[in-house]
């Protein structure tokens, strides 16, 4: 039986990593009693797929694991006794099911929605970056593969930029939808196609989604059967 | 600024967070966090390891003292750790405190920062702490509105170098104290700081095992200390450890942290026992928490099974001097091993003695995953062990490395020390020897069998019987590992690491220093040496600039051999021991006579358990089997010798 649990990165505990939360959720999969299978092997591993990785220091609404339970499970108690065992700021929102698939959370993940406050230029002049780069045809940045620098357009990747200004704090809002698909742009590697002294204030991931081009769905869309918490509009 | 009244310096800390590495050191958050509610007439620890978060946040002391403050309706406790380089310039620039990592208070809303001192190099972090915390570095210089600074730990033993910086010292188990302590400070607080600085001191003084270095003056006559007396009338002139009688009746941290984020044993630990009677000369350790106290091994089995349900670890670590010593050691890892909660758990047990590694025992831990294997033998040759009373055979140890490796260990890991009283080349090449024969017995269980050497240079501690031994000067260690590195040239499935003998003269210095070395550990930590322990942020001349800067002679303090009249800087400290024993210990060390372990045998009177009127705590009176035990002899079916057993209601195992 595959779980897909759906929960949150936020407040202070946005600053562990990756590796940070996956050790957080092996433990606390043990607390709350879920049997998880294991890999087989000298050194067996539970078997844990997170979806795309968040940066350190990034908040998330939405952050995706799917979960292989070793026996079959009922989901209501897992969001109950895992849901308590996490530690504040990792909210379990949804435990779900999922059907075996050959695509990995990582991989079926087409797009992420993100919210970025950014300060150090007027929110008119964020505007007008904003909107040079959605007319622009190609947006090169330079990035490192295997230690070479390589030329990248992510103009395809730019898929929804919207600007919301807060002209009283001089911070922008920005949400921007971006692509995973050939290689995952980052909220920071956008940031540095803005003005060069925009910078980062804060990060969050809103939304993940997995699109073929048709329809668009959110991951935990993807389940057979589902348990959730009600959630307060935010 | 934050709009409510919270004193929470987060807000002002969070965008710093997002520009210095591993920001998770400072966020707290780990299972078994306390958020506990200051109020005026309650005492504030902040706990503080004077080093990373990830070296100082499994440290049991911390961790258990923590949770009885919180436990008490007059104190509250919360912890903080050094900030790294990054995140201190950024502190600086801002304006900012150190701060608690639980609630993120500044470390100026505290009464009191206490410090667990488990490393000398730690000193100039414990100075950078203080000042970070907004007080002054020197005690003298502190006004009424200002930290207080109190130590424990081993270190305390010797802490005549931070003489000039701390408030108080604790010595010894520190349990009972911190309550006694918190209850000193609740009433002064409360009855209008009466006699100032001064008088809270002077009432602390009167708590037994709690020692204020600025009621004390050093006498010298010349270069020579004469004396260590108290200035102030009433207090005692010699102040002795702290001692709990029974581990029992304290079984925490009951709530260990969890944390959120890589720190260093991240695992549950479990005390089993505390003290050690084996008798090793050079281990400030075993001398200083004398006598053994176990924990009763229903508790130890509680422990474990609470521990894991509540922090979803798959590591237990039984922790103590030398965990294979226990009595309830065999039922305690087989109960944990059968125990349907803990299925998946492995079970380590650091500091494994040689000698006591029983086939038994491998077997048992070989149920669940495997971890790796370290073994001390601590000398290359049968004389050395005599001469450090760590007596160990060399069949000892070939027959826990065949143990190990034909029941699947690929790597074995032994320690050493080089630089010991008496030790000639032939003694550090038997590192290697002994090295390269266990190669030899894995390569016949496997091609991928190694053997990792890890040497470390003696350094001689206060309360040891080799503490009037002169260390090897830095020239000697130097060329001893290169000694080592040619045998290890030699030597194939050999892997060789040695630590730093600039570092080991340091150590040295701050070890069996006295008060006038505190201008120099000012003088490093002023021209920037924080993190000493950190081999990279060493720099062996800011030290020698500062010993020239304040005419110390580092050579008298390290490398002088003392005679028996010395008088040492920790002479008005006790730890139970008798001066005459260790001294008889030291003159058997020349003599290459080795002293069996008294847990076992008739007492030798250290004075320990005389002087404190408590006994050793032990299940059985049978030792465990599976080796020499210390005696030299084969006792490998173990043989009962008489104990007498501390009457608790207790089914003895054996």
């Amino acid at each position: 039986m595959i779980l897909r649990l759906r929960y949150t990165k936020n407040g202070k505990i946005r600053f562990i990593g990756h590796r940070d939360v996956a050790r957080i959720f092996e433990r606390s999969l043990r607390v709350a009693g879920v049997p998880v299978a294991y890999s087989e092997g000298f050194s067996p591993r539970p078997k844990l797929s997170f979806g795309l990785a968040l940066s350190v220091g990034y908040e998330s609404d939405n952050e995706y694991l799917d979960v292989v339970a070793s026996e079959s499970v009922d989901l209501g108690h897992v969001l109950d006794r895992l849901g308590s065992a996490l530690p504040t700021g990792i909210e379990l929102r949804e435990v779900g099911e999922v059907e075996r698939s050959k695509t990995s959370l990582m991989e079926a993940v087409t797009s992420c929605d993100w919210e970025i406050d950014v300060t150090g230029q007027d929110p008119a002049t964020v505007k007008g970056s904003v909107d040079r780069l959605l007319a622009a045809d190609r947006v090169m940045i330079t990035r490192e593969r295997k230690g070479k620098p390589v030329h990248d357009d992510i103009r395809p990747d730019l898929l929804s930029l919207k600007v919301l200004m807060n002209t009283k704090t001089a911070t922008s809002r920005i949400h921007a939808e971006l692509g995973t698909e050939s290689r995952s742009l980052r909220p920071a590697e956008f940031v540095s196609v803005l003005e060069p002294s925009v910078r980062t204030v804060r990060v969050r991931r809103l939304h993940q989604w997995i699109s073929d081009g048709m329809t668009k769905i959110e991951p935990h869309e993807a389940v057979v059967s589902r348990a959730a918490h009600t959630e307060c509009a935010t | 600024m934050t709009i409510d009244d919270s004193p929470s310096i987060w807000a002002e800390l969070e965008p710093l967070l997002a520009q210095v590495e591993k920001p998770a050191r400072y966020i707290g958050g780990e299972g078994g966090m306390q958020s506990p509610e200051h109020a005026l007439d309650k005492v504030a620890w902040l706990f503080t390891y004077p080093d990373t978060y990830e070296v100082g946040l499994p440290n049991q002391g911390l961790q258990i003292l923590y949770e009885i403050v919180n436990e008490s309706s007059i104190g509250v406790a919360e912890r903080s750790y050094a900030p790294w380089l990054d995140l201190e310039t950024l502190l600086r620039s801002e304006g900012l405190p150190l701060f608690s990592v639980d609630t993120h208070r500044p470390a100026t809303d505290f009464d009191i920062i206490a410090f667990n001192l488990s490393a000398e190099l730690t000193y100039t972090n414990l100075l950078n702490c203080v000042d970070l915390a907004g007080s002054p570095v020197r005690s003298a210089d502190r006004g009424l509105d200002d930290l207080f600074v109190i130590v424990g730990g081993h270190c305390t033993y010797n802490p005549e170098p931070l003489a000039d910086f701390v408030d108080a010292v604790v010595l010894g188990d520190g349990e009972e104290v911190i309550t006694e302590i918190t209850q000193v400070f609740h009433d002064w607080k409360n009855g209008g700081r009466l006699g100032g600085r001064a008088g809270v001191l002077e009432a602390l003084a009167q708590v037994a095992g709690v020692y204020v270095p600025s009621l004390f003056e050093a006498v010298y006559d010349g270069q020579d200390l004469v004396e260590t007396r108290p200035i102030h009338d009433g207090v005692p002139a010699q102040i002795e450890k702290r001692t709990i009688a029974d581990l029992g009746e304290w079984p925490y941290p009951k709530t260990p942290l969890v944390p959120i984020t890589d720190v260093v044993h991240d695992r549950l630990n479990v005390e089993v026992f505390r003290g050690c009677t084996r008798g090793c000369r050079f281990c400030q350790a075993g001398m200083i928490t004398r006598p053994v106290r176990e924990r009763p091994a229903e508790q130890v089995r509680s422990m474990i099974s609470d521990g894991i349900a509540r922090s979803g670890y798959d590591e237990v670590a039984l922790t103590s001097l030398s965990t294979a010593d226990f009595s309830g050691i065999g039922e305690v890892i087989s109960d944990t091993m059968n125990d349907p909660t803990c299925s998946n758990v492995s079970i380590s047990l650091p500091s494994l003695r040689v000698d006591a590694f029983g086939v038994d025992i491998a077997a048992e831990l070989q149920k669940g995953r495997r971890s790796g294997l370290t073994f001390a033998p601590e000398a290359g040759t049968w004389r050395m062990r005599q001469v450090i009373n760590k007596l160990i055979r060399e069949e000892d140890l070939y027959g826990a490395v065949d143990s190990a490796f034909s029941q699947g260990w690929r790597r074995s890991k032994l320690y050493f020390l080089t630089g010991l009283p008496t030790e000639t080349d032939e003694d550090t090449r038997g590192i290697f020897e002994l090295a390269r024969n266990c190669v030899k017995i894995g390569k016949s269980y496997t091609s991928g069998a190694s053997v990792t050497v890890s040497v470390g240079g003696f350094v001689p501690k206060p309360f040891t019987p080799f503490q009037w031994f002169g260390q090897n000067t830095l020239v000697e260690l130097r060329r001893k590992v290169g000694v080592l590195l040619e045998e290890n040239r030699a030597s194939r499935g050999v892997q060789f690491k040695w630590h730093d003998p600039e570092a080991t003269l340091v150590e040295g210095l701050l070890s069996r220093g006295d008060r006038r070395i505190g201008p120099v550990i000012e003088t490093v930590w002023r021209n920037g040496g924080t993190f000493q322990e950190w081999s990279e942020k060493l720099d062996l001349d800011r030290w020698l600039d500062a010993c020239d800067a304040h005419g110390i002679d580092i050579e008298w303090y390290v490398y002088r051999h003392r005679t028996e009249d010395e008088v040492f800087p920790w002479d008005h400290l006790s730890a139970g021991l008798h001066k005459d024993f260790l001294w008889q210990e030291w003159q058997d060390a020349l003599a290459e006579v080795g002293l069996e372990d008294c847990r076992w045998t008739p007492c030798y009177d250290c004075g320990a358990c005389t002087g404190y009127g408590i006994e050793h705590v032990v299940a059985s009176a049978t030792p465990p089997a599976g080796g020499s035990q210390g005696t030299g002899q084969d006792l490998a079916t173990g043989g009962a010798v008489p104990v007498t057993l501390m009457s608790r209601d207790r089914t003895p195992v054996g």
